[in-house]
């Protein structure tokens, strides 16, 4: 079985050396690279904007690309976190606490060297991890039916709702909004035309682009716009900057190792999103430390444990979406959207009737970190005089391209009515305090659900209890009952007053 | 207290939202066929949807009550203040300009004038800088887009 694995790993090398997919991953990269340098551009967007492009394309480079942009944009995002103290993602707001004051020490450089070493160590295992762990899923996937399909998807679902960022209830409320999104069009089973308001362009349903774009997009400048303020730091990197001692290896050695498990073990876990993942493993890194006072002063190990735990997971959320078709989390979603759009249908038959893609993708995994590592060393000057590019001329030019990019997906103008739509709705729930990353989850697995959800009762005849009655699908519901019970009893117990079940971070940003 | 109250408003408001979306949900269910669990009608997932979400909303509502005020995650990139007034309005009339001149003008009024309105609601633009940025939009617009790439929308359209 190992060997079968290692022989198509193999196979997926020579998929991703093909000149014109090594051609789309490093365009990926590099593009998710930039991104996730900016400020307020995160992976979400630039995958948002790039999505209507991978419709001409053959389905494995643009696979290959969607997903290049993803982990480029994670390198990106470090690069802005401790030069500039400016999370452009979530994820990298735990960076920032120790990553910003090595950079006024001037060691701004050797913090870049040890999260790329990091990076590439994490990345790799996770990688590692998804060779062996991937297939073994696969067979058990194999026993699935529309029951089993629909109960790991509400555990999916419920996982990404509750544990991501924000308030669980309203992670749920978002979610249901997401589901029923999904519900607009023709329903598959009657052909009833629902939910389109009488629009004739809404009977195909919402789309995925144009969602994700609104919500994204134009909704983020409608917060931003007026409030982002950045200042440009004179930080000035040479290479040899980079090259940290090896008394500072040996000092983020651990922490590394200990990032990276950390983030294997949550990338497992469907719908823990990467900013959670990164806030435990820095806060498991400070109690570990014996100078736990010392961190957000500039330590080492504050830098490379949450990066390692960030990238690691990258990598490992890719199992369930390639093998199950459950995405973990929002760019989960929509690169199984992108895959949908394409007619591949993401689950166990992928690796089987895909291997291209799926080989292809693990493969270009490594190669891609590859060339993040070689392109990060000359490319860091450029992007940081790049952040100098103001806010200001950013927004009007980037509206420009998801309107053009919405617009060429259909040829249609109508797409943009929903970008607007999106836009409007997603500013509303921001400012409520809504977080609407999981609308998108829930709109991916939408028709899914429902599909699975119809399938699974009209085999039983309308009896409910077939989602206990069978073995696997009971594991499921219980899990799903399980975290709904641990929400509520982390509610019950913060009602108390004792609430203290949060990794304590100190808030600086 | 003070500023507990001022943090839980907004689930109230967040709360009786999707209440809202949730009745709505069930109000459009149910003029589709609900049908029954064994043959469930067209109308049978939204309506159930449209029960759960307008739960939630009431959930939303009772525990802000309760004082479960859960700060904003650090690193949460938004803000959660009332958007800008000026930068939104421009950037929504922006967006709505290039659909209008999308559809009778063509491609070049409508990138000039999404990008040009839009840049205009960020108040430390000028009109000069606005207009520069968005005659360097229109540029590449012309090439990469419609030359380039042939995107189906010709450059100048009348009526």
């Amino acid at each position: 079985m190992i060997s079968q694995s290692l022989m198509d790993l193999w196979y997926g090398f020579g998929v991703a050396f093909q000149w014109h997919n090594l051609m789309w991953s490093f365009f990926g990269v590099l593009v998710g690279n930039l991104i996730g340098v900016l400020p307020g551009m995160g992976a979400l967007s630039a995958i948002s904007i790039l999505l209507p492009l991978t419709y001409v394309m053959q389905p494995v480079p643009a696979i290959l690309m969607l997903a290049g942009i993803f982990y480029g944009s994670q390198y990106g995002g470090a690069i802005g976190a401790i030069l500039l103290n400016l999370p452009s993602h979530p994820p990298h707001a735990v960076t920032c606490l120790d990553g910003y004051p090595l950079t006024k020490q001037g060691k701004g450089g050797t913090a870049l060297g040890i999260t790329m070493i990091c990076s590439f160590f994490a990345a790799s295992v996770g990688i590692i991890v998804m060779i062996f762990a991937s297939p073994l899923l696969v067979e058990v996937a194999f026993k699935f039916g529309p029951t089993e399909i629909f109960s790991i998807m509400l555990l999916g679902l419920l996982a990404g709702a509750t544990m991501s960022r924000g308030s669980p209830l309203k992670g749920v409320a978002m979610t249901l909004f997401g589901l029923m999104c999904g519900v607009v069009g023709t329903d598959v089973n009657t052909g009833t035309i629902r939910f389109s308001f009488g629009l004739l362009d809404l009977s195909d349903g919402l789309e995925l682009v144009a969602i994700s774009m609104g919500l994204f997009g134009v909704a983020d400048f409608l917060m931003s716009v007026n409030r982002m303020t950045i200042i440009g730091s004179g930080a000035k990197l040479r290479l040899r900057d980079m090259r940290p001692s090896k008394q500072e290896l040996k000092t983020a050695f651990w922490p590394m190792v200990r990032g990276t498990a950390v983030g294997t073990l949550f990338g497992a876990m469907p719908g823990t999103g990467p900013t959670i993942t990164t806030f435990v493993a820095y806060a498991l890194e400070r109690k570990i430390s014996k100078t736990p006072e010392k961190f957000g002063t500039g330590m080492i190990a504050g830098v490379a444990s949450p990066e390692a735990s960030s990238h690691s997971k990258t990598q490992v959320d890719f199992i369930p979406t390639m093998s199950l078709g459950i995405p973990g989390d929002a760019v989960m979603a929509l690169i199984l959207g992108a895959l949908l759009i394409q007619g591949i249908q993401p689950g166990p038959q992928l690796i089987t009737e895909h291997p291209d893609i799926f080989w292809g993708l693990i493969a270009s995994f490594w190669v891609g970190n590859v060339l993040l590592m070689v392109l990060n060393v000359p490319l860091i000057g450029v992007w940081v005089k790049l952040l100098q590019v103001p806010y200001r001329y950013l927004f009007p030019s980037a509206l420009f391209f998801i309107a053009v990019g919405v617009f060429s997906t259909q040829n249609s103008l109508f797409q943009i009515w929903e970008v607007l739509a999106f836009g409007v709705i997603g500013a509303i729930l921001m400012t409520l305090e809504f977080s609407v990353a999981p609308i998108l989850l829930g709109f991916v697995l939408g028709p899914m659900v429902e599909e699975n959800f119809r399938r699974a009762l009209l085999l039983s005849r309308g009896d409910l209890a077939v989602f206990v009655q069978r073995p696997i699908s009971a594991w499921f519901i219980g899990a799903s009952a399980l975290l709904i019970g641990l929400q509520v009893w982390a509610f019950l117990r913060r009602g108390k007053g004792k609430g203290k079940n949060k990794p304590e971070v100190p808030q600086t940003v | 207290m003070e500023v507990q109250k001022n943090i839980n408003r907004k689930d109230y408001y967040g709360g009786a939202l999707m209440v809202l979306i949730g009745l709505g949900a069930i109000y459009g269910g149910t003029d589709y066929h609900i049908g029954s669990l064994s043959h469930m009608g067209p109308g049978f997932f939204p309506a159930a949807l449209g029960g759960l979400l307008a739960l939630t909303g009431v959930l939303i509502a009772i525990s802000a009550r309760s004082g479960d005020s859960t700060p904003p995650a650090p690193g949460d990139g938004h803000a959660h203040g009332l958007p800008d007034f000026r930068g939104s309005a421009c950037i929504l009339l922006g967006t709505l300009a290039f659909l209008l001149l999308g559809h009778y003008g063509g491609l070049l009024p409508a990138t000039f004038a999404i990008v040009f309105i839009s840049a205009l609601g960020d108040r430390k633009n000028t009109i000069k800088q606005a207009l520069l940025l968005s005659i360097g939009m229109s540029a590449i617009a012309v090439i990469v887009f419609w030359w380039a790439l042939q995107l189906q929308l010709p450059l100048f359209r009348w009526g």
